[in-house]
């Protein structure tokens, strides 16, 4: 099956797309469909430990079911607001 | 004008005020986040910000419900903006209508400390001599424990 893969910020920039079509097995989770993306793309391996994602809209576990048609976002830590306190 | 919106249009404060405005409202209390010149000793020449806008609104949505449902006859609104933003633009603004002001203060530091949790926005930094992607909170709406450290904050 077929799922769309968005991407965004430095994430974005690693992997030179921000939306990517990505073949992967039925019964797939989450993981797995990073796991295709770092296979992919290496450099998007960075981002494994501090990343959360999206199915469809919704926030997500890496362990939620995907399926086809899907849209799974995965997200780099977020600095939305005003600035952060800083010197 | 909508209570929430993710657009790279400038922001009006007097449209998110007008958001919040009714006849129970005792107190009105707007936040406006600017682009300022300086970040972590670096000189900031301008700020790109970057949305995946159809869950930066729901997100948005998401922190409104909470704020009202907390804070009793609370009405908020918040518009963040994308794109490119010069040195003393406006990035968000939000507005919060309450019966009393001590509630209208404590929702709306309750409102930006959660965007910056688990709003997907992300700050593109140009600075004399660069630019640098920063990076903040990882973001889980369903973190029960990152919500109570906003609520803690608030009510600090």
């Amino acid at each position: 099956m077929r799922v769309t893969v968005r991407l965004f910020a430095r994430l974005r920039e690693l992997v030179g797309s921000g939306e990517l079509a990505l073949e992967v097995p039925g019964g797939t989770t989450v993981a797995d469909v990073w796991t295709a993306l770092v296979a992919a793309h290496p450099a998007a391996e960075a981002y494994t430990r501090s990343m959360s994602c999206a199915v469809n809209l919704d926030y997500a576990r890496m362990t939620s079911a995907v399926a086809d048609g899907d849209e799974v976002a995965f997200l780099p830590p977020v600095s939305g607001g005003e600035e952060r306190r800083g010197a | 004008m909508s209570a929430t919106a993710v657009t790279s249009a400038p922001l009006s404060v007097e449209a998110v005020l007008r958001a919040v405005e009714g006849p129970a409202a005792g107190a009105v209390i707007t936040f406006v986040g600017l682009v300022r010149n300086h970040n972590q000793g670096r000189q900031v020449l301008f700020l790109d910000y970057e949305a995946y806008a159809p869950l930066a609104e729901k997100a948005l949505a998401l922190i409104v419900d909470e704020a009202e449902g907390r804070w009793s006859g609370a009405r908020m609104a918040i518009h963040h903006r994308t794109g490119r933003l010069e040195i003393g633009d406006a990035s968000v603004v939000i507005a919060v209508a309450t019966p009393h002001r001590a509630d209208a203060f404590a929702a709306c530091r309750y409102a930006i400390e959660r965007i910056k949790q688990i709003v997907p926005i992300w700050k593109h930094e140009h600075f004399e001599g660069g630019e640098v992607w920063i990076e903040g909170a990882t973001a889980d709406a369903h973190d029960e424990g990152a919500r109570d450290t906003a609520l803690k904050i608030a009510c600090a």
